[in-house]
């Protein structure tokens, strides 16, 4: 037994011996004989394959100084210059020229029989308030950011470059301190019309008839059609998200990253223009486009044959729950009409 | 005619900030705004790196492109400049730019952008090469007195170079054939289209 131990001792440390040997022979024969201090090193072409931007430490309070390159800017001055453009001319253009299309076609869509010379209430004065509001602080959004994409190419060449810029800065202003009535005139459109505004079957039978825009069709209707509660949804979610985005881009790198503001601004733009383009289409029906209409935003009565017939079941409530308010008369009709 | 570019040598970089600090007091520049950084990557690691940043005015520069009141120019030397009598501050070059140039002072609450400021490679701007105006406006007018970019004229390991670029590329290609390696001219695929191979 203590013989065998022996031989397994005698084993082992000869076993243990020639390891030590084999294992350190590498470690002498790796010292180099020259260093490369680039093996390794970071590489430009890897980061950016790996990172999109390359980023580290810098020593300035300026965080945002310490992304030292981001080729991203490239995609994003394609959108800028390229995508942008094409998707405002082809929305805003394309909606014009549909609606002259349309209009040439169509006519003004008339009160068939005639006006009654009765009104009823339709809009109150606070609801005409806050549209107002909303609807003349979009014009001017609308024109001055209009003119960040395409004022360079259609306006400086008319003006002088000192004069487009002082415009373009009153422009920039008014497009920043006016997002603020604006964003408030959405919450409030939000909140007076939500009741009126959820989608229902009507709606349906509403779209499947075109909206009585072809032909002599009236699809009846509550107090919100189809296409109006298509237009409060566009200027509510359309508004909420222009002015999150919007809002991003006023208050720049406030949690946000160079990537985030490039989206930001992608997302201000793509929806600027759909909404622009969308809200022609609404200022059409509500001006030539209809007879009749205006003057619910306006005076804030409509005429009542013009309630029969665009909105019959709204005027039906109307009728069956507030009867005094039939009976305003229009302050007799002119003498001589 | 030249074509004037910027080259950092990031493997002599020792982020001393020298071209940092000559920028600033050569031009003038505004509490709150760096024309040049220099930022490491991976720092405290094997490999670590330093490279100085300011705009290296690019080819067909993006700045210039997306400016919705066309503020910049490139002058026939290839160095990108612009006028701050037009800029309108609405930082569009920044989200452009590839290399974080343009700087905005804050002039206002929250987040509003006065004129904007970048590298001018210091040949100033649109007014008389220097007059009071410019100096004011751009900083120094170097360029126009025969001087490159004090930056790299300060750089005390020569990491920085400014210059024309077909010359500062052949001074960094005889660098890397002599020492035998180089991590190459950072930035120079994004802002010229062009690699230094040595």
């Amino acid at each position: 037994m203590a013989a065998s131990i022996a031989k397994f001792r005698i084993i082992f440390g000869g076993l243990a011996l020639l390891w030590v040997a084999v294992s350190s022979y590498p470690v002498t024969a790796q010292q180099p004989t020259s260093v490369d201090p680039t093996a390794r090193a970071v590489s430009e072409q890897q980061l950016l394959k790996q990172f999109k931007t390359i980023q580290g430490r810098g020593s300035i309070p300026d965080t945002k100084s310490y992304t030292i390159e981001q080729p991203a800017g490239r995609d994003w001055r394609h959108f800028h210059e390229v995508t942008l453009r094409w998707i405002g001319g082809v929305a805003i253009l394309g909606i014009l020229g549909l609606l002259v299309v349309f209009y040439l076609w169509r006519g003004m869509v008339r009160i068939e029989n005639g006006r009654s010379g009765h009104t009823i209430v339709r809009f109150n004065a606070a609801e005409r308030f806050v549209h107002w509001m909303t609807a003349s602080c979009f014009v001017i959004l609308a024109l001055s950011g209009l003119n960040i994409t395409f004022g360079r190419a259609l306006l400086l060449p008319l003006m002088s470059p000192e004069g487009f810029t002082t415009w373009s800065e009153w422009a920039k202003y008014a497009h920043n301190y006016l997002s603020f009535p604006f964003t408030l005139g959405v919450i409030l459109i939000f909140l007076t019309w939500v009741a009126g505004n959820i989608p229902n079957r009507v709606d349906v039978e509403w779209f499947r008839r075109a909206g009585g825009l072809v032909g002599h069709d009236r699809p009846p209707a509550y107090r919100f059609n189809g296409g109006q509660k298509l237009i409060y949804w566009i200027v509510v979610l359309g508004g909420g998200a222009i002015a999150i985005s919007g809002y991003l881009l006023m208050f720049p790198f406030y949690g946000t990253d160079i990537q985030t503001m490039q989206s930001a601004e992608i997302a201000h733009g793509i929806i600027a223009m759909l909404f622009i383009a969308a809200m022609l289409g609404h200022i059409y029906i509500g001006t030539i486009g209809m007879e009749g209409a205006f003057e619910a935003m306006g005076a804030g009565t409509v005429d009542v044959n013009w309630a029969k017939e665009h909105h019959n079941l709204w005027f039906e409530e109307v009728r069956a729950g507030d009867e005094p308010q039939l009976a305003q008369h229009q302050p007799a009709a002119t003498p001589g009409e | 005619m030249a074509r004037m570019k910027f080259l950092c040598d990031a493997d002599r970089c020792i982020e001393c900030n020298a071209c940092v600090t000559a920028c600033k007091n050569e031009n003038e520049v505004p509490w709150g705004i760096n024309r040049r950084r220099v930022v490491t990557i991976n720092d405290g690691q094997p490999g670590e790196r330093s490279v100085s940043m300011a705009c290296m005015h690019c080819t067909d520069a993006p700045c210039q492109a997306v400016c919705p009141v066309n503020a910049f120019y490139t002058t026939a030397d290839g160095v990108v400049l612009h006028s701050k009598d037009i800029c309108i501050g609405c930082g569009y070059c920044f989200y452009a730019c590839p290399f974080g140039a343009p700087q905005y002072p804050r002039v206002g609450n929250f987040g509003s952008r006065g004129k904007m400021d970048k590298c001018t490679y210091c040949a100033g701007g649109p007014e008389p090469d220097g007059s009071a105006a410019e100096y004011e406006k751009y900083g120094a007018n170097r360029l126009a007195e025969g001087k490159l970019p004090l930056c790299a004229e300060m750089c005390s390991t020569k990491s920085l170079l400014a210059g024309d670029g077909e010359i500062i590329a052949e001074i960094y290609k005889e660098r890397v054939a002599k020492r035998g390696y180089g991590s190459g001219a950072w930035g120079w695929n994004t802002a010229y289209r062009e690699t230094i191979t040595s």
